[in-house]
């Protein structure tokens, strides 16, 4: 079975009837498939076009359910989404930032998803919606685990939710991988800092992807940076046990060890790059 | 499910399909469309091979469902030529060398076109931003940025070579048109009408026994299915190997799988019911057994032998030992020991085996890449109970190879269900099928110790190579004898002993990659190199020229070159680089503003000898004329990319006296091409080389003495005309008049050529091989010393070629093999069961090589075509060594357990001793 609904009402009631496998970009879907053909009933949310793109709406950003990363990429957005542009460059390629979708990316859920730290620090939430209605579920609590999601059967993510109060400050995000294109994260840091008229940091947001089942805001360093000047001397305050809620897996990209003082060293790097 | 009609335009003509909306993008332009320019290497978007555009924008075809083509515009390699004629940036990949094997060239191409749409003028950077997610093996990516960057200016020139004057000039690949076009025919690439599929099981544990179940009733309740064939159905011997006495490989496992991947059954059928088959459901049951996964676990007492009569399970042990050992090391002021380890490394070429075969008559014809086509033949005919001349082997063209499509792997399932079904029968392998099942560079374990007196001279050397090779024994004797050999490096060592052991485990068969063993030693001989210059206190260069080998001096084997050792005359090369790259790090490292990056300097060398190891390795090259007056060269040896279609047609032209653009390319094909030899052992263009020179010499003598002219005479052909012009007198011959022989030819020249080796006696003493060749290159890099990682800077080569035949192709077979060689020392770990993709496991990206100076350095050989020498895997060599040194002399770390990852190198600095 397959179908492309062209309303969202239409793919609503869809699923409403029926188990699908939600396909928007298929850069997930095909490669889990292995040497096997698709079997399971398909529904392809690619023509939904009211879906897709990035708004500025009554109190909030809206990134689209099937907006981009190329899309991510080409949007005028404030600098706090300096982070999510600089990891929609870091997705895959080119060819897969073109179909890839942001939302997507949340929904697979994989602990080294590109998309999540930046989005995390800009307090993101994944809006879904099925027949039955609407629900907003802030991103931190929608990824369950690795490859795990709250989303309900029934259920498909129609849009990500920045609030426009979050949307402020700059941020910066910082990948570490073995090689340079086409790479899966040994690590990865995004950070947002807001100051005040006296240079001082308002509100510091940090968070680790690839170190934990789940990326992690990482609320101690944060904590440590309120109050201080944003200047050179400001990644100076990352100290080790900001990074204790971390539990980094020992694998074939790196050691758990390493993984846990590159967290500390991206997270200097991506807390200087929020100056500019 | 119910195909769906899809409509859009491709290539700007509007198309409809039928297909399977969920299937792939890739399938249907395949499958359904037949536009098979598009590239099909992993099926997850790890490589890029099958890129397109749809609607102006790259995507990986294999990632997008068929049904979202609907309404689009699509664009693939086939719609990028002008009205047939190739687009200026086509034509520029073919001048730059941008295209080896071709298989990611479709790919490239695409994302390359994107890219110059949006911007006609794109820096370096830009095009390696752009065409960042397509993978090649085989060119180290330089000349394709190259390609890229001079395609909106290129003014379409080509070199070309008139007669004489083939050897030397960097002519185009002759076979490159249809590469740089899509039209080349890959494995994957036909697919005969009526053909069945077939699909292979195999076993999902490193050792198992397994019984099968109802294997009747699996067939009968799936429509579709026509035949199943295990270890009963093999009508000859249910083993091969490429080493006669040692075959030891089952096509089908028989009760006991012995490695992850090991077939033990193959499904014949309709290619929709093939495609649908769940192989998860196969009946077969599995017991699983204790495996043995490293040399060390192989040889414990009681550990379960895998082949009867290899006890210990030692496939075989090398040995090479010269002078005195013990008073070398009592002479040296200095030593130098560690211990270097290596893991499985995967070819990871973008094409993963395909092909098909077909039965006519009695005979069998087999269709697939492949390096060695005679070896192939024999094998086959083994397995299947055949006369070797009921086997044919037409190799298509090879989507790279490095040394794993030595070995058969489709090859016998789809022989065996075309020859029982009588229909022809085509398989295609998944990416994982090809990483699980295909052969592996060796992991190495390597202990040495080398010794120099106070002038930095080499006392003495002792080496100790342990080489896991797999569950069955492909190459491992040729590494096994191959590591002793060359371990010393290109220098003189006079007191020495080498001694390798190939142990079985229940690993993937480790076989042929690129250098058979050589570059896991040359890591440990060129680091201790540097350990020991250190201690000397001399430059890390100057130090190896004070060891360097001449003419005239006895190599650990105790042969005697007369000429053509090379090896000083590429370290001279490098030295202003070296002098430069050292100033300039070292300026680098005191500026504060690099704190936290350490730049340093690497250098290191090879050798390596070219052909089989003192053993027969003869090639055979026929040039006929035909009375219509062409010229047609039989080129056995195979091409996979490195350029031998082109390289022996420019010895074979220059011997004949006829330009290179008039001969006829024919072959390979065992039924019109006699046996160029395997391509391996970096031997095509010295030893299929030698004999096309020797024939084209024939030949040409041959239509002298007809028609009684000087050997200065030029032969000109004509339409059924030749004419030989000698100053102002020209003598035509009508050859149509001329009775043609048994080829059809009115004169032919065909010669057999054979390196003059020696056997080795029981010290390993004597004349391995007849030529070698030579090298040295100089990694700059810097590392980031809180993270680990490196980021190479430069990369300056100097290769001893002899004589350079075809400099552009040279240079792509320095950068590539380097390249293959950076993937080595950074990041490549194949681990059965865990990096069976090409997302887990890492080769390098556009964004992972640097820049690359090529200095090619002629130091004639007496014995090779015009003196040259082989290069192949003389490239990768150096290279793993040279960054490794380089990363000691940023941080004053040490990496001996390879690959270099961040992680490792990080671990590293903290622990150097203050």
């Amino acid at each position: 079975m397959y179908e492309r609904p062209t309303t969202l009402d239409a793919a609503l009631s869809l699923l409403a009837e029926d188990r699908w496998t939600v396909l928007a970009g298929g850069t997930d879907f095909y490669p889990a498939l292995g040497e096997r053909a698709p079997t399971a009933p398909v529904l392809d949310l690619s023509a939904l076009e009211s879906l897709r793109g990035i708004r500025r709406e009554e109190g909030c950003w809206r990134i689209g359910a099937l907006t981009t990363w190329s899309d991510a990429i080409a949007a005028d957005l404030p600098p706090a989404f300096h982070a999510l542009k600089q990891a929609a460059r870091e997705v895959g390629s080119v060819q897969i930032q073109n179909r890839a979708t942001v939302a997507g990316n949340i929904c697979n859920a994989s602990p080294a998803a590109d998309g999540v730290p930046p989005l995390l620090v800009l307090d993101a939430a994944v809006e879904a919606a099925s027949s039955r209605g609407r629900r907003q579920i802030p991103l931190a609590d929608f990824i369950l685990g690795n490859r795990v999601t709250a989303l309900r059967p029934d259920e498909i993510v129609t849009g990500i939710t920045v609030p426009a109060a979050s949307a402020q400050g700059r941020s910066n995000f910082v990948k570490l991988g073995s090689r340079r294109y086409l790479v899966i994260s040994i690590a990865m840091v995004a950070a947002r800092i807001e100051t005040g008229a006296d240079n001082k940091v308002s509100c510091a947001q940090v968070s680790v992807g690839a170190c934990s089942e789940v990326a992690l805001r990482l609320p101690e360093l944060e904590k440590t940076l309120i109050g201080k000047h944003l200047d050179e001397t400001l990644a100076q305050a990352v100290e080790p046990a900001h990074f204790d809620r971390l539990s980094p897996l020992d694998d074939v990209r790196a050691s758990a060890a390493y993984r846990r003082e590159a967290a500390a060293e991206l997270a200097r790097r991506a807390i200087a790059g929020c100056l500019a | 499910m119910t195909p769906f009609k899809i409509s859009f335009e491709l290539n700007g003509a509007p198309v409809t399909a039928v297909a399977d909306p969920r299937g792939r993008l890739s399938s249907m332009l395949r499958d359904d469309l037949g536009q098979t320019g598009t590239k099909v290497g992993c099926d997850a978007g790890d490589c890029g091979a099958c890129t397109v555009l749809i609607d102006g924008e790259p995507c990986c075809a294999c990632l997008v469902p068929a049904a979202q083509a609907q309404g689009t515009k699509i664009t693939t390699v086939e719609g990028l030529n002008e009205n047939g004629v190739l687009s200026r940036l086509q034509e520029s990949f073919l001048h730059a060398g941008a295209a080896q094997c071709g298989i990611c060239t479709p790919g490239m191409l695409i994302a390359a076109a994107a890219l110059l749409a949006r911007n006609a003028q794109p820096s370096r950077g830009e095009v390696a931003g752009a065409l960042g997610g397509v993978l090649c093996r085989c060119t180290g990516y330089r000349k394709i940025v190259d390609a890229v960057v001079r395609a909106p200016g290129f003014n379409g020139s080509r070199v070309l070579a008139p007669a004489g004057a083939g050897v030397g000039a960097s002519i185009r690949r002759l076979d490159g048109g249809p590469k740089a076009a899509g039209t080349e025919v890959f494995g994957a690439d036909v697919m005969p009408q009526d053909a069945v599929t077939v699909r292979v099981v195999r076993s999902p544990h490193p050792h198992a026994a397994f019984s099968f179940g109802d294997l009747d009733g699996f067939a009968a309740s799936h429509p579709g299915i026509l035949a199943v064939f295990t270890a009963a159905d093999i009508a000859g011997r249910n083993c091969f190997g490429v080493i006669p006495p040692y075959a030891d490989q089952p096509v089908f496992a028989d009760k006991t799988a012995r490695y992850r991947g090991e077939a033990v059954a193959a499904i014949a059928g309709e290619a929709d019911a093939m495609k649908a088959l769940d192989l998860d459901r196969f009946p077969v049951a599995w017991d699983v057994l204790p495996p043995v996964l490293t040399p060390a676990e192989a040889q414990a007492e009681g550990a379960p032998r895998l082949h009867p009569g290899r006890a210990g399970n030692i496939l075989i042990r090398g040995h090479v030992a010269r002078g005195d050992l013990g008073a070398g090391f009592a002479q040296a002021a200095h030593i130098a020991e560690g211990r270097f380890t290596t893991p499985f490394i995967e070819h990871a070429y973008i094409e993963p085996e395909a092909g098909f075969a077909r039965r006519v008559g009695e005979r069998i014809e087999i269709h697939t890449p492949t390096q060695a086509p005679y070896m192939d033949r024999e094998a086959m005919a083994d397995i299947m109970a055949l006369d070797v001349a009921q086997v044919r082997i037409v190799p298509l063209a090879c989507g790279g190879g490095f040394g794993s499509k030595l070995d058969i792997s489709l090859q016998p399932y789809i022989a065996m269900a075309a020859w029982h079904l009588k229909r022809p029968a085509a398989l295609t392998y998944s990416r994982r099928e090809s990483m699980q099942s295909t052969t592996k560079r060796h992991p190495s374990e390597i202990t040495a110790k080398i010794g120099c007196d106070g002038t930095g001279r080499i006392t003495a050397f002792e080496i100790d190579g342990v080489f896991n090779t797999g569950a069955y024994a492909s190459w491992g004797p040729t590494v096994a004898n191959r590591v002793p050999v060359h371990a010393s490096g290109p220098y003189f060592t006079p007191n020495y002993a080498a001694r390798s052991v190939a142990v079985h485990t229940n690993g993937p068969p480790a076989g042929a990659f690129r250098g058979f063993g050589v570059p896991q030693a040359a890591i440990a001989q060129e680091c201790l190199y540097d350990v020991l210059a250190i201690m000397a206190g001399i430059d890390r260069l100057e130090f190896r020229l004070r060891n360097a080998l001449t003419d005239g001096q006895a190599t650990v084997t105790g042969q005697v070159m007369a000429k053509g050792v090379g090896i000083t005359a590429c370290l001279e090369a490098l030295k202003p680089a070296w002098d430069r790259a050292l100033g300039e790090a070292e300026a680098f490292n005191q500026n504060s503003k690099a704190a936290g990056l350490r730049r340093g300097v690497g250098i290191a060398s090879c050798w390596y000898g070219c052909g089989n190891t003192s053993l027969p390795n003869p090639s055979t090259i026929r040039i006929g004329v035909t009375p219509h007056g062409r010229v047609v060269l039989h080129q056995g040896a195979v091409d996979i990319g490195q350029g031998a279609n082109t390289a022996i047609a420019q010895i074979a032209a220059d011997a004949l006296g006829v330009p290179v653009h008039g001969l006829d390319l024919l072959g390979a094909d065992t039924d019109l091409t006699p046996d160029g030899g395997k391509t391996s052992a970096s031997r095509q263009t010295y030893v299929s080389g030698s004999a096309a020179k020797l024939s084209g010499e024939a030949l040409r003598h041959k239509i002298l003495r007809h028609a009684n002219v000087s050997s200065a005479a030029k032969i000109v052909f004509k339409p059924g005309l030749l004419e030989l012009v000698e100053g102002a007198a020209t003598t035509a011959i009508d050859l149509s008049r001329l009775e043609c022989d048994e080829f059809g030819y009115v004169f032919r020249g065909e010669e057999t050529y054979d390196p003059p080796t020696k056997p080795l006696d029981e010290d390993g003493q004597g004349i391995p091989y007849a030529v070698y060749g030579y090298g040295a290159q100089i990694m700059v890099l810097s590392v980031d010393m809180a993270l680990g990682t490196v980021k190479l800077e430069r990369l300056v080569t100097a290769h001893d070629v002899g004589r350079a035949i075809n400099p552009v192709l040279i240079e792509g077979q320095i950068e590539g093999g380097s390249a293959q060689g950076i993937g080595m020392a950074l990041m490549e770990n194949y681990i059965p069961g865990r990096t069976e993709n090409l997302h887990d496991y890492l080769i390098p990206t556009f964004g992972d090589v640097p820049a690359v100076e090529n200095i090619i350095i002629e130091v004639p050989d007496g014995e090779g075509p015009y003196g040259a020498k082989g290069l192949g895997e003389h490239v990768l060599i150096p290279t793993a060594p040279a960054i490794l040194n380089a990363i000691h002399d940023a941080t004053g770390a040490w990496i001996r357990d390879l690959p270099a990852t961040p992680d490792k190198i990080h671990a590293a600095i903290k622990a150097r001793k203050p």
